[in-house]
């Protein structure tokens, strides 16, 4: 039986994603044993023709080119990964979306008529049928890998989907807004990156995106009224994973209520 | 006319084609375009708070999210009047030394090193030489658990903020990544042997090098700016002399001199600027590969980050060594109207931030100048210089000839603003 093939391919993003399946040294040697890396741009120069088994997509859609592409993308992946939080939700170039692109691209370059960009930046799923995500800004590697070990042996992934406060919680990390009155968003964020902010002593940030079954109105009812500065619970919500539909509501009804930002 | 289309050009890091065309059999046209997408950083980073922009900018870049953290803290710490403790520079200086790591080893062996030895990638090369790719990432990984114990991971690290860092990293932590730093130490000896073996392609230019420079270390966290015509400046000036433009065939800025003249950023022009201020280990090294400095051919990238690996493992030794955390990890800060830069030497080359803030801490200005948009006007310009050497090969060999000397720099096209495609049209 032949080996699955495997493609990785880059939208609008920073790398830190298919960079952290480079990071996997200690099994990337064993992964390609037993998949066959059909085109990885970032790590080889050789393009096996498609179609793929498994199509893994970092990044998000941002130009009129990347949205024909991403169609394309589509059809020669039979099962295909959104790797990210850019390719989940937008990512931080998302924020474009609660402003207007001209403004910025007059703010960074001298000749936005050059440019050939879209009005919103949008993640995979708005484009295509994603068969499954992975989110994380970047994703944990750890989890790439339990994906593709799945699919190998033909079994669901274990992906949970709790939020980083109940990991805190069973590691006994000390509460940071418990304790120290610093808005975290680890009641609403997705678990996966271990409790990363919190045990360094600062709030998460909500770059695994929303936890799916989280009480998001409460928490950001409770965090405007402790911010350090004016307009902390929109801006903590409106970063990686501000275009969440999750955060998106919540921090649109924020504002709503006080104009807060 | 013949018209030549190659596939994507790989193992750089963002998106990006690069077009020469021919007519009547000399050079009529080099253009590297880049076709990333603009994510438009600078625009979204106005009104954020002060404290937001490290974890932002970090973003730009998924190889070198140190560098951009390090550039926008010490930017904000200087327009917010902050300063630093001694601990918090040394911690990091060694943050910095693992993102050098982790990223020349990257470059050295899994994106530059295949052409130099006849492989599409380290994957191939892996199955010719196993020991050469395991001990290659083995070597990364020193570099990844090293910005891992200090930073939380190794992608967009968690833990630095303006004024230090969240938390003092554990001593033990810290203290467990000697050994292998160690080892990754004398891995990288064996790396500048490895690299001094190697044949480069023939082929220099007369390059102005522009890097960081310090009296008293090889500089990559701070330093002034020194130029190989000798114009040395200060970070602040850093806009009177480097300029930058918006050009059509392209989503990044390319950068000159006031002069209007290219330059070079990145481990040559740190070497060949910096060579005295190496520690004995790395001068050793350098010695002992036999090289002659200044070093003008742009394929031997690869060799002056060998070298920096042996500086980095080394000073990174040190520095886990003598890491004792007391005291409060992060420095006051009282929020206040102000405008500071920032630069410091992402392994790719000079990274610039300048920002203002406003009285309430937010972002008022951003400007980013990252190394790859400075180098694009050169590489373009090594590209006129180098292709006729190499455009009467057969084409598959001259395609990867001009891919080979893109790649040499090690361009971050996700953080100039990724895929480069070459093509070259005969006529």
């Amino acid at each position: 039986m032949s080996k699955p093939t495997v493609a990785v391919y880059k939208f609008s993003s920073c790398d830190g994603c298919q960079l952290s399946i480079l990071n996997l040294e200690d099994e990337l040697l064993d992964l390609v044993g037993a998949v066959e890396i059909a085109y990885f741009l970032e790590a080889r120069r050789r393009e096996l023709p498609g179609p793929y088994d498994i199509g893994i997509v970092e990044g998000s859609v941002t130009t009129p080119h990347e949205a024909e592409r991403i169609q394309e993308v589509r059809k020669q992946c039979r099962f295909l990964i959104a790797l990210g939080t850019c390719a989940t939700a937008g990512g931080i170039q998302a924020l474009r979306n609660f402003t207007k692109v001209d403004d910025l691209a007059l703010k960074v370059y001298a000749h936005p008529e050059y440019l050939h960009t879209l009005e919103q930046c949008t993640p995979i799923s708005e484009h295509v049928k994603v068969d499954l995500e992975i989110w994380g800004c970047p994703v944990n590697k750890y989890q790439v890998l339990e994906v593709v070990a799945a699919l190998l042996h033909n079994r669901k992934p274990n992906l949970p989907t709790h939020s980083v406060c109940l990991d805190c919680k069973r590691k006994g990390t000390i509460c940071v807004e418990v304790s120290q009155g610093t808005l975290c968003l680890g009641p609403i964020t997705r678990t996966g990156c271990g409790v990363l902010c919190p045990s360094n002593g600062r709030g998460c940030y909500g770059c695994f995106g929303p936890a799916p079954s989280a009480e998001y109105a409460t928490l950001a009812n409770f965090y405007v009224k402790m911010e350090h500065f004016p307009g902390e619970t929109v801006r903590l919500m409106r970063n990686f994973a501000g275009y969440a539909p999750k955060f998106r509501e919540t921090v649109d009804a924020i504002l709503k209520q006080g104009g807060l930002e | 006319m013949k018209n030549i289309e190659v596939p994507a050009l790989a193992r750089v890091e963002g998106e990006g084609a690069l077009y020469i065309r021919l007519k009547d059999g000399s050079i009529a046209e080099v253009e590297l375009n880049i076709y990333e997408p603009p994510r438009f950083f600078e625009g979204f980073l106005q009104d954020r708070y002060f404290q937001e922009v490290p974890d932002i900018t970090a973003r730009i870049c998924g190889i070198c999210p140190v560098a951009y953290q390090m550039s926008s803290v010490q930017a904000l710490e200087s327009a917010l009047g902050v300063q630093i403790s001694a601990q918090t520079r040394a911690l990091r200086r060694l943050l910095y030394c693992a993102e050098y790591i982790e990223s020349h080893a990257l470059h050295i062996y899994l994106l530059q090193g295949p052409d130099l030895l006849g492989h599409e990638s380290a994957l191939t090369l892996a199955e010719v030489a196993p020991d050469v790719v395991k001990n290659a990432l083995r070597l990364k990984k020193v570099g990844n658990d090293l910005l891992k114990a200090i930073g939380g991971r190794s992608v967009h690290p968690v833990n630095t903020c303006v004024g230090g860092f969240y938390r003092w990293p554990d001593l033990k932590n810290i203290q467990d990544q000697i050994p292998g730093l160690e080892w990754a130490l004398q891995a990288s000896l064996d790396t500048v042997r490895f690299a001094s073996g190697l044949k480069y392609p023939d082929f220099e230019m007369d390059y102005e090098f522009v890097a960081l420079t310090r009296p008293d270390e090889y500089a990559i966290y701070d330093g002034d700016i020194l130029s190989s015509t000798g114009n040395r400046i200060t970070t602040n000036e850093f806009e009177n002399s480097y300029i930058e433009t918006h050009v059509r065939h392209s989503n990044a800025l390319h950068s000159h001199t006031s002069a209007n003249e290219t330059y070079f950023v990145g481990p040559l022009a740190r070497l060949n600027l910096n060579y005295e201020m190496l520690r004995p280990v790395a001068r050793k090294a350098v010695e002992e590969s036999g090289l002659q400095l200044p070093l003008k051919n742009p394929f031997k990238n690869l060799l002056a980050r060998a070298i920096e690996l042996v500086e980095v493992c080394d000073a990174a030794i040190e520095l886990a060594k003598s890491y004792s955390p007391e005291g409060p990890s992060f420095a006051p800060i009282t929020v206040k109207e102000g405008q500071g830069a920032g630069a410091s030497e992402a392994p790719r080359g000079l990274l610039y931030h300048r920002y203002i803030v406003d009285e309430q801490g937010m972002i008022r200005f951003a400007k980013i100048t990252p190394p790859t948009a400075q180098n694009f006007a050169q590489m373009e310009a090594d590209l006129w210089k180098y292709a006729p050497s190499v455009i009467n090969l057969p084409h598959e060999e001259a395609t990867l000839a001009c891919e080979h000397l893109v790649r040499s720099y090690d361009p971050c096209i996700s953080c100039a603003t990724h895929f480069l495609k070459l093509n070259i049209d005969r006529d």
